[in-house]
């Protein structure tokens, strides 16, 4: 089994799909020759050719109004927006249309989109390149949004959403793309969309998180344990729809839960999953659901971004606070 | 006074240039005369005949539409009198296999690619059940987001491409819809990648209230094709033969593999932009409309077939007591199909419901049964 980075455990994953289905399309700004920005279609278009793998002008709209068109004629469009800060120009294309195709014709139309972006904080990007904005998706019905942090989780997940026949928003942290390896299996396999992972498990407190934190949470819990607290990390992978059912179970014995997302505290993931904690699981709970939340304003200039991103210093904290209610 | 430095290239000059270069294409003047023979896509008596027959009977679903609609029976609608050389003349240029990607005054086109009248009265009274395509029906729903489907267009044209069909994808928006990052990117897209795909912009003069020349500097919207490589035309849009000769002509350029064309129709509306409150008075004066009016594109198309002797009185109320009792049959067929429920659409908003709808799904079921 070989060690990959994520990026690589990407692009395994889109060769994998385009080698299995010649009506899958990989397409986006500077996919082609030069393999994406982050090269995470590099030698693509080498292997499957220019009519499986190109460049489009540079207009994000475009992009997803392409991939509808290019579904409509059986496709299965994967198309990149080259940084996720850039959805704004394509919100039309995927809230007012890709997520709507299916509900508007009646069940009889389906736009099986996977759009791949990049986001992040902790790279130092000019602005629109690392915010959250994974809420904004999360609150448009009809779209499944999904967030990888492993490598081996990532290639899963791709091939998953890929063949998925609803559209789905595939969000890379930028930070994960080199940050460590793992073993990936060459061959395929598929992580089912909607299920989360207990990446650690543990009796005394539930860390409920996704992206990038799932890391931060991890060495949190590390940090805890040490004073004797078990922690439990459970990784959304999938944030819309969410696994409600592995949230209420986890909280449900460890009677303690907090909520830890980079995105910021009015703008997130965090707020549904305390709702369905609430909802569902009140009674099991020993102390009140608190965040771990970036603050509310929009993500920083590239010198305060490590003030800003929350860490695994303050998930401990926070914690705390939680096992000593 | 100085010499004018850099000669070679005045760039006014250079676009009042291409500005002139875009002339109005006609065929049929307003009083039904052959003025361009060269460009007389010389229809056959049949197809000139048919042609008649659907302007006639779209005029007749429009003053029903609107009738419907003020007693209840029909909701969202958007007339189309003024438009059918502009609407019908194009689509009837058009194949079975071309895609329609239609705005949401385009429902006579959808109608006569086949899309049965109940279901564009279900789609008026929002019933889902109106946008459910029969297969091998190759058109979306009307869009309501202006110039959403010049991309879409873009990339069904470039699907069509790949799957080496010898189809085009259509799409139609209005005179503001070309003010639409939309409408450029869809155009620039399709000219990028050589797509076949066919762009019409009914310029009926007013965006709702705003009138054409408030959208643009561009002396005609045509001319917009300049700055994606593409051709434009500017044609009469109260012309049906010449409607009809210039989408031809940009349906065979775009299966020979010569890309997309960007079509301008100079055309008007009679009515309101839709029934939902808008009054033309309040940006129109009755002086435009009988200048309009003059140009009715059914007035001159009647002329010239009866001075064929292809039309008469008789064949005319023939085709509109057809209108009429198909229309109410279409009618009778919406009204018996029954009402939406909340839970057909929470169970059709994923290929698999996810356990949060499915638990709404639940309640929403329950409810509906009482």
């Amino acid at each position: 089994m070989a060690q990959l980075t994520m990026i690589q455990a990407i692009t395994d994953a889109l060769k994998t799909e385009m080698q299995n289905d010649e009506n899958v399309l990989v397409f986006g700004e500077d996919v082609g020759n030069n393999g994406g920005v982050f090269r995470a279609t590099e030698g693509l278009q080498k292997e499957f050719g220019e009519d499986r793998v190109f460049d489009t002008p540079l207009a994000e709209s475009g992009i997803g109004g392409l991939a509808i068109g290019l579904a409509l004629q059986g496709y299965r469009p994967v198309a990149e927006i080259q940084f996720f800060g850039f959805v704004f120009e394509v919100m039309d294309s995927i809230s007012g249309q890709m997520a709507r195709m299916r509900y508007r014709s009646g069940g009889t139309l389906t736009s099986p989109v996977t759009i791949r972006s990049p986001f992040g904080g902790g790279v130092h990007t000019p602005e629109m390149h690392a915010d959250s904005l994974e809420g904004l998706m999360t609150s448009q019905p009809g779209l499944k949004v999904v967030i990888p942090s492993t490598p081996y989780d990532a290639k899963g997940l791709l091939i998953s959403a890929i063949r998925d026949n609803d559209p789905v928003i595939f969000l890379e942290h930028m930070k994960l793309y080199r940050s460590f390896r793992q073993e990936v299996p060459e061959e395929e396999y598929t992580i089912p969309l909607g299920k989360a992972d207990v990446k650690r498990e543990g009796s005394d407190l539930s860390i409920i998180t996704y992206g990038a934190m799932v890391q931060e949470s991890i060495k949190a819990a590390e940090e805890l344990e040490k004073d004797g607290h078990s922690v439990e990390v459970i990784d959304l992978r999938t944030v819309q729809p969410l696994d409600i059912e592995a949230i209420i179970a986890s909280v449900e014995k460890t009677n303690r839960a907090i909520v830890v997302q980079e995105a910021q505290k009015q703008a997130g993931i965090a707020a549904s999953v305390v709702a369905e904690i609430n909802d569902r699981a009140i009674l099991s709970l020993e102390a009140p659901v608190l965040r771990v939340t970036a603050p509310d304003s929009v993500f920083p200039f590239s010198q305060a971004e490590q003030v800003w991103l929350p860490n695994a210093k303050d998930i401990v904290e926070t914690a705390e606070k939680v096992l000593n209610f | 006074m100085a010499a004018k430095k850099n000669q070679q290239f005045d760039p006014v000059e250079t676009l009042h240039a291409i500005e002139e270069k875009f002339e109005m294409v006609q065929v049929l003047n307003e009083e039904g005369e052959i003025v361009n023979k060269d460009y007389d896509p010389k229809l056959s008596d049949e197809q000139l005949e048919e042609l008649m027959r659907r302007m006639v009977y779209t005029r007749i679903l429009d003053q029903r539409s609107i009738s419907l609609n003020r007693q209840g029976r029909l909701g969202f609608y958007a007339p189309t009198a003024g438009q059918e050389a502009s609407q019908l003349a194009s689509h009837f240029a058009l194949e079975k296999e071309d895609f329609i990607l239609p705005g949401y005054r385009d429902v006579p086109q959808l109608i006569w690619h086949g899309w049965p009248l109940h279901q564009a009265f279900l789609f008026s009274r929002g019933h889902f059940k109106g946008n459910q395509m029969a297969e091998g029906l190759n058109i979306l729903p009307p869009q309501i987001i202006i110039g959403a489907q010049f991309i879409q267009a873009a990339g069904v044209a470039l699907g069509m491409q790949k799957r080496k069909k010898e189809a085009v994808a259509v799409t139609y928006t209005g005179d503001g819809g070309s003010s639409q990052g939309d409408f450029y990117e869809g155009i620039n897209f399709a000219g990028a990648f050589r797509a076949p795909a066919i762009f019409i912009v009914q310029n009926n003069q007013f965006a709702i209230s705003t009138p054409r020349e408030l959208q643009t500097s561009a002396k005609t919207i045509a001319q917009k094709a300049v700055s994606a490589g593409i051709p434009g035309v500017l044609v009469d849009g109260m012309d049906p033969l010449a409607v009809y000769a210039v989408t031809r002509d940009a349906r065979e350029r775009a299966v020979k593999g010569e890309g997309p064309t960007l079509i301008e129709t100079m055309c008007y509306r009679y009515g309101p932009h839709t029934m939902a409150g808008d009054d033309p008075t309040r940006y129109r004066t009755s002086d435009i409309d009988s200048e309009w009016e003059k140009k009715d594109p059914l007035v001159r198309f009647r002329k010239y077939m009866e001075a064929k002797k292809l039309w008469n009185e008789e064949k005319e109320n023939e085709v509109i007591e057809k209108a009429k009792q198909e229309i109410k049959a279409a009618i009778k067929e919406a009204d018996s199909t029954p009402k939406q429920k909340v839970s057909d659409l929470l169970g059709i908003m994923y290929e698999e419901v996810p356990f949060n709808v499915q638990e709404q799904l639940d309640i929403y079921k329950a409810k509906e049964s009482k």
